[in-house]
C-alpha cells in the first residue's frame, strides 16, 4: 500500500512538468502584456507629431476620462453594436430554421452533410481577402453595379461605400454571411441533444411543426441560445478586418463604420500607449463581464 | 398510419419549402467564390466592360502577372503565411495537447485551480493585450520577426478545452496504468500512447490552427514591418490602400483567389471532418 501511494505522488509531479510549456508562454505572451497595458492606461505618453516623445507621466484615470469626454468612445462603440445587430438577427433567424430543419427528423433531408458543409464554408475563408473581394465586388465599377444597371434596378452608379446606410449594412451582411454556418451548427449539436420523446408526445397530441418549434425546441435550447448571443456579442466587439479592408481603416464615410478595435488598431499605430491601454482596458472589462455571464451559465447547467 | 396521411401534405411542402431555402442559401454562401473565379480569368479590360458570367482566357495570363509583379511579393507571402501557419498548427497542438494531458491524467493539489484559470481566460481576446504584446516584443528586439506570431500559440486555451474534452472520451486511465507497470517514462507515455490516441482530435484542431493563423491579419499587420516578411492579408491590405482604380482587375481578383484557394481546397477534402469536430466539441462547452 505504502509504496503504491509514494507511486502515485512521484508521478503526478508530472501533471506540473507537462503544464510548464503552457504557463510559461502564457506568462510572457499573455499575462505580462495584459499587466504592461493596464500600467500603460494611468500614464501620458504618447508621440507629438510621430516624433517627440512625451511622458510617461503618471496621470491617474484622465486617459480614460478623456476616452469618454471625446465622444469618439461612445460614437465608435455604437457603430460596432449597430452592424453587430445588422449581422446577427438575419443570423439567428436563419440558423434556428436551419437547425430546426436538419434536426428533424420527419422531413428526412436528403444532401444535410452537403449543405451543412457549404454554410460553413465562409467562416474559414481569410476575412480581409473576403473584404477585399467585397470591396472589389460593390465598387463604384464593380460587377455589382454593372449587374444592377443591367437589370434596370438602378441607373446611375451607386457608391455603396459612401452611404452610411450601404456601408453599415454591408460590414453586417459579410458577417452575416461569414458566421450563420457556424451558429446554424453550435444550435444544431443543441437540437440533435433534445430527448426524441419529448417530440414524439407533441406528435401523439396532434401539435404543429411551428407549435413543437415554439413551446419544445426554443425553452429547451435558451441556455444554448444565450450562449452564442453572448460568444457573437464578445466576437463582434472585436470586429476588425472586414471594415478595416473595406474602408482602407478610415471607418468611411465620416467613421461611421469606424469599430472599437479599428480605434485601438490606430492607437497602437500611432503608439498612443496611454489612450491605447486605456481603450484595451475598456475592451477587457467588457469581455470580462460578458465571459461572466456564459461562465455562470454553463457552471450552473452542470449541476441541474 | 392514418396520422402520417393526415400530415402527409404538410409534411411534403415543409420539405419543399425546405429545399427552397437551402438552395438559395447555398447560392448565397457560393456566388462570391464563383464570382471570384470567373474574375480572375478575365482580363483587366474584359472587367471594366461589365461583369458575365462565363469565364475568359486569361487565367494563365493573370496567374503569370501576378508572379511576376514587383509591386506583390506573392510568392514569399504565400511562403511566409504558410511557414508561420504549420509552424503554429504544430506547436499548439502538441503542446495543447499536453496540457490537456496533465490536467487529465495527474492528480495534483492545482489541478482544479489551473483547469478553473484556463477556462476563465479563454474568452480574452488578442487585441485587449495587443498593446503590452508589442511593448514586450520590441524591447525582445523581435519586431518584424516570426517568432511572436508563433510561439505565443503554445498556450491556447480553447484549443486546450477541446483536447481535454475528447481525451475524456478517448483515452482510458487503465491504458496509462498498463503502459506504468510496463516501466514506461511519464514523458514516453504522453508521447507514444496519448498523442496516437488523440490523432483524430489533433488533426481537427491542426487544421483550425492552420487556417486561423493563415487568416490572421490583426497581430501581424502590427509585428512585420518589411515587404519580405509580410504574410498575405497584409498584402492585400496594402493591396487595397493602394490606388484601387488603376490596378489591373485582373490581377487583385487573382491574388484574392491565391490566398484563399488553399483554405478551400483543404475543406473540400477533410469538410466533413471538420463539421463533425465542431459538433463534437461544441455544445459541451
Amino acid at each position: 500500500m505504502k509504496t503504491t501511494g509514494k507511486n502515485v505522488v512521484r508521478y503526478n509531479r508530472w501533471g506540473y512538468y507537462f503544464l510548464i510549456p503552457f504557463v510559461l508562454v502564457y506568462v510572457i505572451f499573455q499575462l505580462i502584456p495584459l499587466v504592461s497595458t493596464i500600467y500603460n492606461s494611468f500614464f501620458e505618453h504618447y508621440f507629438k507629431n510621430g516624433l517627440t516623445e512625451v511622458g510617461p507621466n503618471f496621470v491617474g484615470l484622465a486617459n480614460y476620462a478623456s476616452l469618454f469626454s471625446g465622444g469618439d468612445l461612445l460614437k465608435y462603440f455604437g457603430n460596432t453594436m449597430i452592424m453587430w445587430i445588422i449581422g446577427f438577427i438575419p443570423q439567428i433567424i436563419v440558423s434556428l430554421l436551419l437547425a430546426a430543419w436538419f434536426s428533424d427528423p420527419s422531413l428526412r433531408l436528403k444532401g444535410t452533410p452537403f449543405f451543412q458543409t457549404v454554410i460553413y464554408m465562409p467562416n474559414l475563408i481569410m476575412a480581409s481577402a473576403f473584404s477585399m473581394l467585397f470591396f472589389a465586388l460593390f465598387s463604384d465599377i464593380g460587377p455589382i453595379n454593372s449587374m444592377l444597371q443591367n437589370m434596370g434596378i438602378i441607373h446611375e452608379t451607386y457608391k455603396f461605400f459612401s452611404h452610411t446606410g450601404s456601408a453599415r449594412a454591408l460590414v453586417g451582411f459579410m458577417n452575416f454571411v461569414m458566421w450563420f454556418g457556424n451558429t446554424t451548427i453550435l444550435l444544431l449539436a443543441g437540437m440533435l441533444g433534445i430527448d426524441t420523446s419529448l417530440y414524439e408526445a407533441a406528435e401523439v397530441d396532434d401539435a404543429t411543426a411551428t407549435q413543437i418549434f415554439w413551446k419544445i425546441t426554443l425553452p429547451i435550447l435558451k441556455p444554448i441560445l444565450i450562449y452564442v448571443m453572448i460568444t457573437s456579442l464578445i466576437g463582434g466587439l472585436q470586429m476588425f478586418d472586414v471594415p478595416q479592408i473595406l474602408t482602407n481603416g478610415e471607418g468611411t464615410p465620416s467613421r461611421t463604420t469606424m469599430t472599437l478595435i479599428m480605434f485601438l488598431n490606430k492607437h497602437l499605430y500611432s503608439k498612443n500607449y496611454g489612450m491605447g491601454g486605456a481603450l484595451s482596458v475598456m475592451l477587457f472589462i467588457i469581455t470580462g463581464i460578458l465571459s461572466l455571464i456564459i461562465f455562470r451559465f454553463n457552471t450552473s447547467d452542470k449541476y441541474k | 398510419m392514418e396520422k402520417k396521411k393526415e400530415n402527409g401534405m404538410s409534411v411534403k411542402t415543409r420539405r419543399v419549402v425546405a429545399y427552397v431555402v437551402l438552395v438559395l442559401i447555398t447560392i448565397l454562401c457560393l456566388f462570391w467564390f464563383y464570382v471570384l473565379f470567373i474574375n480572375a480569368t478575365r482580363s483587366n479590360s474584359e472587367l471594366k466592360r461589365g461583369f458575365t458570367m462565363i469565364p475568359s482566357k486569361y487565367l494563365g495570363q493573370n496567374l503569370h502577372n501576378i508572379f511576376h509583379s514587383s509591386n506583390l511579393p506573392i510568392l514569399t507571402g504565400l511562403f511566409n503565411s504558410f511557414f508561420i501557419a504549420a509552424c503554429t498548427a504544430a506547436l499548439c497542438t502538441y503542446f495543447s495537447t499536453m496540457t490537456a494531458f496533465a490536467i487529465h491524467a495527474y492528480d495534483f493539489k492545482l489541478k482544479k485551480p489551473m483547469f478553473t484559470f484556463i477556462l476563465a481566460v479563454m474568452m480574452i481576446p488578442t487585441q485587449v493585450t495587443a498593446l503590452g504584446f508589442l511593448n514586450l516584443i520590441r524591447s525582445m528586439k523581435l519586431i518584424d520577426n516570426f517568432i511572436p506570431l508563433i510561439v505565443p500559440s503554445v498556450a491556447s486555451p480553447i484549443v486546450f478545452f477541446y483536447m481535454k474534452q475528447s481525451m475524456e472520451a478517448t483515452l482510458p486511465m487503465e491504458l496509462l496504468e498498463s503502459a506504468r507497470i510496463d516501466g514506461a517514462g511519464e514523458f514516453r507515455i504522453f508521447n507514444t500512447i496519448a498523442l496516437p490516441l488523440m490523432k483524430p482530435a489533433i488533426a481537427v484542431q491542426a487544421i483550425f490552427a492552420f487556417v486561423t493563423s493563415w487568416n490572421n491579419y490583426f497581430t501581424p499587420a502590427l509585428v512585420l514591418k518589411s515587404d519580405n516578411k509580410k504574410t498575405l492579408p497584409i498584402l492585400i491590405a496594402t493591396l487595397r490602400s493602394a490606388d484601387f482604380l488603376k490596378f489591373d482587375m485582373g490581377q487583385v481578383y487573382m491574388f484574392i483567389a491565391m490566398s484563399i484557394l488553399p483554405v478551400i481546397v483543404v475543406y473540400l477534402f477533410l469538410g466533413k471532418n471538420i463539421v463533425g469536430g465542431m459538433t463534437a466539441g461544441a455544445v459541451k462547452g
